[in-house]
């Protein structure tokens, strides 16, 4: 722990040693959240440094090692084009993160400033746009994204564009909830008598009290986010050969060769099941610290 | 001794040739009864062939139909043509080969039991060859010989050429050119009639239709070919995923699929099935097509476009897609196997066929620099299924990859794969593909005709034009080969308007009890399955 003596003895707490101290606690009262964060990094390092701990090119056909299993050269074996499918599956991690992290942060920002703004005014505004808001959650996330890709196209962009409408509305709706229930408190009206702004208001005294909820959502988005693109590609709508992709990797190939080359199958779904597992596990564990009333229980 | 044992070899050789050629024989005899369960990969979009011309339609619904002249069911390799409602084998020309007279087959009834007459099959032929403006037909630049169209009598139907045209007959016995009934025909709306309707004088007639689900004919008691239909029916079962497919004949749901597998299917159903799966393959009368769109730069510049085909292995690709995808043989514009196909050494003269691939990307590499294209990068338009678009798709970018291009792949819904071909026009490669029916080349090759509605590459090129009409009027094949040879040289080559990818392999396993189809060089060839019977 990094730490100071101040003149009267008493020993200060930097931050650093603060931030260290908080994950050594979250670790303590939280393992399966840490083992989740740890997945998130290692997935967050392979995707920024594939092009370091790859050897192979994730794109580059190879005809003479098609349909290899695991092996040295291969740990997790080639598909039908001979491709290596760890090199793939690390850049799949890539693809799936930037579409992943895009997506949620994109539609939890818009959704949190959207819902606390629908709050702070309420009345007819927060009854429109509250209505809206019910069209859009009456669909289910996946049809919703497949009807924006439909108007759209596939491609990376035009996924993560699809993915992130869905997530405006359902982030709005948990955060707006929260927002009510702050706008009451009297420093709002405090803010108010000051004369500051609504923006002011909104974005500096209310945003910053919904940050809980709105962590817990960004994390699970994150992960739904990762398994929609992987649905998207899976159906053909989302990113196209040869770009490496965990749900696309599902498709083709790997129907074809089930039976005879498991592996192009399995590793890329066990990628999209450890991706989503540990997002959710590091959500809920930062739910746990985050939400006051769980953390009073503790 | 030595004597006696070749004595008792021949009498068992002699026994089991004879005892083979009885089980031949008998296994030959066809057996009435039963229905064939098919599954097909497409919608019908609609019941009308003449405007269609996908399998989709064909499929379920040429068991419904006559044609006047088809190819011989029994061989449908050979491109010969017999008769189905005329009479006779198909007609000589007369008239100094302009004239084509044909006696159409009486007693024959239509469906709802409306007599058929040469009448019927004029008004057919006069709605493919020469329809109403509006009314779409997809054939009709196939028939541009043609001068006129007569009944005289019942029985007779005239076809007089405006020039003597070796394309003529091929053309008439395209599958898709069905008869209908005049009385259809002359309908309110009649010509739109058949989209939504069938009625034909077929084996089969139809039964039922559920949207997406199945197709069912019944056999026609009436059919003017004598003893048959074998089969008491059909159900055409619409299954588009490829997988489902296979399922469906490995448990034996459904005993064949027309249009054809990939070669991993064809070894994962006789390795699970053996002698219970018969597998018949053969050369597909059917190519995918690299087609630049020269209204967009930089495509525009035949140098780029020659250095994108330049860069395509085609003669090593060939070796290692066809264990994947349905694509094998690399040739020209010409169906491979046929007199007017380019040889071996022909084919090495051409842009993206040289046998030394790293000469060839070299030369690619300065085009594209003396282009200013060094760092070319573009979309790919192409459709979203996977056998073999998808797949050849993949592998065209990979083998511009090696030229520093760099590409990427837009696959979308056939309709909108259409769309963009026909309709907006901006898209800047396309896969396209070259789907015929009979082996004929000289109308074949009208895809990659500039004034061809269905060139897409938007290219204008007169001397390409006036090759065609030559071909098409020459009756000597040497010099329509010599022709057919500079056509090629000028598409594939001298302007690149069009780079031929690969040609496709149909393979079709099926359950051993099927018998009597034949596998035809195009999954549109063979299909009014009046002579399949079920050895069950």
């Amino acid at each position: 722990m990094v730490t100071t003596t101040v003149d009267d003895g008493s020993i200060e707490v930097t931050s650093s040693g603060r931030i260290k101290k908080f994950l050594i606690d979250f670790y303590r009262g939280h393992p399966l959240g840490a083992i989740g964060a740890g997945i998130v990094v290692v997935m967050l390092l392979a995707a920024i440094f594939a092009d370091f701990i790859t050897v192979y090119d994730p794109e580059q056909i190879d005809f003479e090692s098609m349909l290899v299993p695991p092996n040295w050269a291969h740990p997790l074996g080639t598909d039908n084009y001979g491709r290596d499918i760890l090199t793939r599956v690390i850049y799949g991690a890539r693809t799936a993160l930037t579409v992943g992290f895009v997506s949620a942060f994109v539609g939890s920002f818009i959704g949190l400033v959207l819902g606390v703004a629908s709050a702070y005014f309420g009345g007819r505004f927060d009854l429109i746009f509250q209505r809206v808001m019910d069209v859009f959650l009456a669909f289910p996330l996946i049809i919703l994204a497949l009807a924006v890709v439909a108007v759209l196209g596939t491609g990376t962009e035009n996924v993560i564009v699809a993915i992130t409408i869905p997530f405006i509305p359902q982030c709005a709706r948990v955060v707006r909830s929260s927002a009510l229930a702050i706008r009451e408190i009297p420093y709002v009206d405090a803010a108010r008598a000051c004369g500051f702004s609504d923006s002011r208001i909104i974005l500096r005294h209310m945003v910053p009290n919904v940050m809980a909820p709105f962590l817990i959502m960004l994390t699970a988005f994150v992960g739904q986010a990762i398994l929609l693109e992987a649905s998207l590609s899976y159906l053909g709508l989302g990113v196209q050969e040869p770009v490496p992709a965990w749900g696309l990797m599902l498709q083709g190939g790997a129907e074809e060769y089930a039976e005879s080359a498991p592996w192009i199958a399995i590793f890329p779904g066990l990628a999209i099941t450890l991706g989503v597992f540990a997002f959710n596990l590091f959500g809920d564990a930062l739910r746990d610290v985050l939400d006051p009333k769980l953390r009073s229980q503790q | 001794m030595k004597k006696f044992l070749t004595t008792v070899a021949a009498i068992g050789a002699g026994a089991a040739i004879g005892l083979g050629a009885m089980g031949a024989s008998l296994a030959a005899t066809p057996k009435s009864g039963g229905v064939l369960d098919f599954v097909v990969p497409s919608n019908p979009p609609s019941y009308d062939a003449h405007q269609e011309t996908t399998f989709g339609v064909i499929h379920p619904l040429a068991p419904m139909y006559s044609l006047l002249i088809r190819v011989d069911p029994n061989d449908p390799q050979s491109s010969a043509f017999v008769c189905d409602l005329c009479v006779g084998g198909v007609p000589s020309a007369t008239d100094g080969g302009k004239t084509y007279t044909f006696k159409i087959r009486t007693g024959v009834k239509f469906h709802d039991g409306t007599p058929l007459t040469s009448a019927d099959v004029k008004a057919s032929l006069d709605k493919i060859v020469s329809p109403p403006k509006g009314v779409p037909s997809s054939r009709k630049a196939t028939f541009v010989m043609v001068d006129s169209i007569s009944a005289p009598n019942a029985e007779t139907l005239v076809i007089k050429l405006k020039f003597p045209s070796g394309a003529f007959i091929p053309a008439l016995g395209a599958p898709f050119n069905w008869i209908y009934s005049k009385k259809d025909l002359d309908r309110q709306n009649g010509y739109s009639w058949h989209k939504t309707h069938v009625n034909g004088s077929g084996p089969f007639i139809f039964k039922s239709h559920v949207a997406g689900s199945h197709i069912e004919g019944t056999k026609n008691p009436n059919y003017h070919h004598k003893g048959m239909p074998y089969l008491d029916g059909f159900k055409a079962i619409i299954a588009p995923k490829m997988n489902l497919r296979v399922q469906a004949i490995r448990a034996d749901h459904a005993a064949i699929e027309f249009r054809g597998f990939p070669p991993k299917h064809r070894d994962d159903l006789v390795k699970a099935l053996g002698d219970k799966i018969t597998v018949q393959e053969s050369d597909w009368n059917c190519g995918n097509l690299v087609v630049f769109n020269t209204k967009m730069k930089p495509f525009d510049d035949k140098r780029v476009r020659r250095a994108l085909t330049l860069a395509i292995d085609r003669w090593n690709g060939s070796k290692y897609l066809q264990k994947i995808a349905i694509v094998k043989t690399p040739a020209g514009i010409v169906f491979p196997t046929h007199p007017l196909a380019a040889t071996k050494a022909e084919l090495e003269q051409l842009a993206g066929m040289w046998p030394d691939i790293k000469k060839s990307r070299a030369e690619a590499r300065r085009l594209l620099k003396e282009a200013g294209q060094e760092n070319l990068t573009f979309d790919l338009h192409n459709r979203a299924v996977d056998q073999p678009y998808k797949h050849v798709g993949t592998w065209l970018i990979d083998q511009w990859s090696k030229i520093g291009v760099k590409v990427t792949q837009k696959a979308v819904p056939t309709a909108e794969w259409y769309s963009k071909f026909r309709k907006t026009k901006d898209y800047q490669v396309g896969l396209d593909a070259n789907c015929q029916s009979v082996v004929n080349p000289v109308a074949d090759v009208a895809k990659v005709l500039c004034s061809s509605t269905n060139n897409y590459s938007q290219c204008e090129n007169p001397k390409l034009e006036d090759l065609f009409e030559k071909m098409n009027k020459e009756s000597d094949q040497a010099k329509v080969r010599t022709m057919m040879r500079e056509y090629e040289r000028i598409v594939l080559d001298e302007e690149a308007y069009i780079g031929h990818a690969l040609w496709w392999y149909k393979i079709n396993p099926h359950r051993s009890y099927v018998k009597g189809w034949k596998i035809a060089p195009s999954h549109y060839l063979n299909q009014q399955l009046d002579n399949v019977w079920l050895d069950k």
